[in-house]
């Protein structure tokens, strides 16, 4: 029953993988951009959380709305400001100009907050557990944010596929010169995106923040798994950035049962290698081109 | 009648590459104008232009008598100004019926949606809930086409619709062109099909290598004359 | 060969010029021309090189330990920007994982020294075939993704390689080695010895890039740069070049991985394959120049010039790192040697070739005049 129970806890742990791997799909899909410093931002989310609630006293609730606010106008401006700039025939300077920002974000927050880790407190909530089955029992928590996940991708999707702005997004990302045409101010259109792609990344911040520690260091990790995710469950489909989190997920903790702690993030890589070997455009891919 | 288009000396280069020289012409109001010529003429960087995809290095394009270069393309489908691109460019991944609603995203209110646009192409009708990737070529360009309507644009811009489609598929098109073609729009049509587009026309204009070879209403104009401003002889 | 032949290549039969046949009158007259590659000022450039080659060669012997020390670090870091820029510049690859061969290279010198019994200087060299060893599999592989993705992949990789060897008690875990087959070497050897080999990987990684670029994989590498799908269709074997300048690249990050750990004497995974490597090289390049030779130069020294004045400051250090490479890499893609090429039409490095026409001056198309014309009447 163990593996059971901790097959379990990869499949709740995936759901927080592909919270982190959404904002990175969306921006990829609208723009084309990969945004090396995207896990940084969820790190960045989990400390403005945290600077909310222990320098302005406010609930952890209404702090989680705050930063959720923050990181989405943070998102239009860094884009609109700085990254649409970098777009164009050129691919390797999104990636110099992202992977720059990261060592910024990276330092920036070291500098205020120090290097130490850091945990956010959601309460009691933490550390109550519901009973699935006389040997099975499942953390509320990690319940919660799977279900977060789930929600999240459920309503991005619905966004994406009824939506007037979410059909604007589908053109753009099909054809970024004929939506020109169709009246659709591209740079607009990529800030927006980039604004809901750190909204959703600050819940999976501030989520983060609560269920583990954090540290400045943090966003690379969280960036690979985000990656990790979206490869593995294919190009331009939400519900397979889901599945990718939830293999991704099951590979750490099985790995860790069996192998030990060490290990068990190398088996979550080894599976992913395998995965990108044999299938390398994911399990659920609907683009056919990247 | 009102000069609706009107380009004055316009250049256009795409890099060191010139592509339009001097080019210079109006449109009144109402009127169909062609522009034939062979392929790298400079027939799509004109429409393109006029649509705000390129600007001109120099020249201006004057839209109801107003320069218009400052505006970006998404800026001009609001002002009326709707191009149908070579090449279709349909967005694959959205159904015929969402492709119809893009067109609307940007543009003007006025009496085309999806019912009219089905009416002029009853080809549409069984196919709005397909993914528009994998509609035929003529199906796709009836769509373009009647994706720009679906902005009530006063200037229609079409670029090479005959382009890789059978002659049957052409032929239709060019019949719903010509229920267009006297409903009051100002259209602006590209085509290396020389004669069906002489049979909708008002005017004419031949390209070459970036100029206009030879002009004029396609009655005045013998098929030697068009021939020899075609080919550059 | 960079003399340009006396003859050149011309038109017509047996060296004479050019006539226009009568058939295709009006066809413009085509003067004689010939592709030449180097100037006078390569020349010079060359005589400049050499004495400077030969003044650093002679530091151990003059200067304090510490200026070896701190050149070995120049060197080092000198070497990996032109394998990143080699990578990224030319070949289109932006690794963020290089880190990987460094800290193999690193490893690789402790295991052919201490566990094999090597002499450290010899296991230097060896030391990048362990890089190599990792480098090559890997590379079908992440060859697979594209842009940004394809720069995660490479830091999936280094990630695996420092998650294995911390895991391992064989290569001491997360707390690491000491190199011990070189902390026992007298110290005056060992220093000299380490800073040479620094000096010999730094200029060796300019020649390799320098010949690499001049030869025909050279001219695939440019050709991949500018639009891989179009140079696949022209035959150019795309994933042969790419997986050519990959292994050259892991090995040469995995010699410079050793000669650090012979510098340091000590080897941790954590330092060992740290991104800050690659924030590094990154840095250098987005300063110096992507695609060219001199780029990479510049960039370390003034990196370098940076690192003396600013390394206290730590943290501020690498924030200012950060802003300076995003701005650079926003406003001025083509760094600093990029805008003084441009502007002075300056090429250190005789890699392009150069159509130079013998025709009369009132011409007026002496290349000199037109550093960037089309591909009809420039460079290649």
């Amino acid at each position: 029953m163990v593996w059971a129970n901790v097959t379990l806890q990869g499949i709740l742990l995936g759901g927080l993988y592909a919270l982190f791997a959404t904002g990175l799909a969306l921006v990829f899909g609208v723009m084309r951009m990969v945004n090396l410093a995207h896990g940084d931002l969820g790190i960045l989310a989990a400390f403005v959380a945290l600077f909310i609630v222990q320098s302005l006293g406010l609930p952890l609730l209404w702090a989680t709305v705050l930063t959720i606010a923050i990181m989405f106008l943070l998102g239009y401006v860094l884009q609109r400001g700085l990254l649409n700039f970098t777009l164009g025939t050129d691919d390797t300077r999104p990636i110099v100009v992202t992977f720059g920002l990261s060592i910024i974000i990276q330092n920036a927050l070291i500098l205020k907050f120090s290097a130490d880790s850091q945990g956010l407190d959601a309460g009691t909530i933490e550390n109550i557990s519901v009973k699935v089955s006389d040997q099975l029992s499942i953390g509320w928590f990690p319940l919660i944010v799977f279900l977060v996940a789930v929600g999240v991708i459920a309503v991005l999707e619905l966004f994406l596929a009824r939506a007037k702005l979410g059909r604007a997004f589908r053109a753009t990302s099909d054809d970024r010169e004929a939506a020109e045409l169709m009246g659709i101010n591209n740079k607009h259109i990529y800030s927006l995106a980039m604004a809901i792609a750190l909204a959703i990344v600050a819940v999976a911040g501030v989520l983060l923040a609560i269920r583990t520690t954090f540290d400045p260091t943090q966003g690379s990790f969280r960036l690979i798994y985000a990656f990790e995710a979206v490869i593995m469950g294919g190009m331009g489909s939400m519900w397979g950035t889901l599945a990718g989190g939830i293999i991704l997920g099951v590979a750490q903790t099985v790995g860790t049962q069996a192998f030990g702690a060490g290990w068990g993030l190398v088996v979550g890589h080894v599976v992913f290698l395998t995965v990108l070997a044999v299938k390398p455009s994911g399990f659920f891919a609907k683009t056919v081109t990247a | 009648m009102s000069v609706v288009l009107e380009l004055k000396d316009v250049d256009v280069f795409y890099g060191d590459f010139q592509a339009l020289f001097n080019v210079s012409f109006a449109v009144e109001e109402g009127m169909t104008f062609a522009f034939i010529g062979a392929n790298g003429g400079g027939k799509s960087t004109l429409l393109r232009t006029i649509a705000g995809l390129q600007r001109p290095a120099s020249g201006h394009v004057l839209f109801h008598g107003e320069p218009v270069d400052q505006f970006p393309a998404h800026k001009r489908v609001g002002m009326g100004i709707a191009l149908v691109p070579e090449g279709r460019r349909v967005f694959p991944s959205l159904t015929v019926r969402e492709n119809l609603l893009m067109g609307a995203y940007g543009g003007r209110k006025g009496d085309w949606n999806v019912e009219s646009v089905v009416e002029l192409f009853p080809l549409l009708k069984p196919l709005l809930k397909r993914g528009a990737g994998s509609l035929s070529g003529g199906e796709q360009q009836a769509m373009a086409i009647g994706r720009a309507l679906m902005s009530n644009p006063e200037l229609l811009l079409l670029d090479e619709v005959s382009l890789g489609l059978a002659p049957v598929v052409i032929k239709r098109i060019y019949e719903a062109m010509v229920q267009l073609v006297g409903s009051g729009h100002t259209i602006v049509v590209v085509e290396q099909d020389v004669g069906h587009v002489l049979t909708v026309s008002d005017y004419v204009a031949c390209f070459l290598e970036g100029r206009i070879s030879l002009e004029g209403k396609p009655a005045d104009l013998s098929s030697e004359a068009i021939t020899a401003a075609y080919f550059g002889m | 060969m960079n003399t340009p032949s006396s003859q050149g290549i011309e038109g017509g039969a047996g060296g004479a010029p050019l006539r226009t046949p009568d058939i295709t009158k009006g066809a413009p007259v085509v003067p004689a021309f010939r592709v030449a590659r180097s100037t006078r000022m390569h020349r010079i450039v060359l005589v400049v090189s050499a004495i400077i080659v030969l003044v650093l060669v002679s530091v151990p012997w003059w200067a304090e330990v510490s200026v070896s020390r701190s050149l070995v670090t120049f060197f080092t870091l000198l070497a990996l920007a032109q394998m990143w820029n080699l990578l990224a510049g030319y070949a289109g690859l932006v690794s963020i994982g290089q880190q990987a061969y460094i800290g193999l290279g690193a490893y690789g010198v402790w295991l052919l020294g201490d566990v094999i019994g090597l002499h450290p200087f010899i296991a230097v060299f060896l030391a990048g075939l362990l890089a190599v060893a990792v480098a090559l599999p890997v590379a079908p592989l992440i060859f697979r993704l594209r842009g940004g993705y394809f720069s995660i992949g490479t830091w999936v990789i280094a990630e695996v390689v420092r998650l294995v060897v911390s895991n391992i008690q064989a290569t001491g875990g997360g707390s690491g080695k000491t190199v011990l087959s070189a902390a026992r070497l007298p110290i005056d050897t060992r220093i000299t010895g380490t800073y040479l080999l620094a000096l010999v990987v730094a200029i060796g990684s300019i020649l390799l890039v320098y010949f690499l670029l001049r030869s025909r994989t050279g001219l695939a590498l440019t050709a991949i740069r500018d639009n891989d799908i179009a140079a696949q269709s022209s035959g150019v074997n795309v994933f042969r070049s790419k997986l050519f300048v990959w292994v050259v690249a892991a090995y040469v990050c995995g010699v410079v991985g050793a000669v650090v750990a012979l510098n340091l004497l000590r080897i941790q995974p954590a330092a060992a394959f740290s991104i800050n490597w690659t924030a590094y090289a990154l840095f250098i390049v987005v300063i110096g120049g992507f695609g060219t030779i001199e780029g990479p130069i510049i960039g370390t020294v003034i990196y370098f010039a940076l690192l003396q004045s600013l390394s206290q400051y730590g943290t501020w250090y690498l924030l200012l790192l950060g802003i300076v490479a995003v701005i650079m890499a926003t406003v001025a893609p083509k760094g600093i040697w990029g805008f003084i090429a441009k502007k002075w039409n300056i090429h250190l490095f005789p890699v392009r070739r150069r159509l130079e026409l013998e025709s009369p001056p009132d011409e007026g198309t002496r290349p000199a005049d037109k550093p960037d014309a089309a591909p009809v009447a420039g460079s290649v």
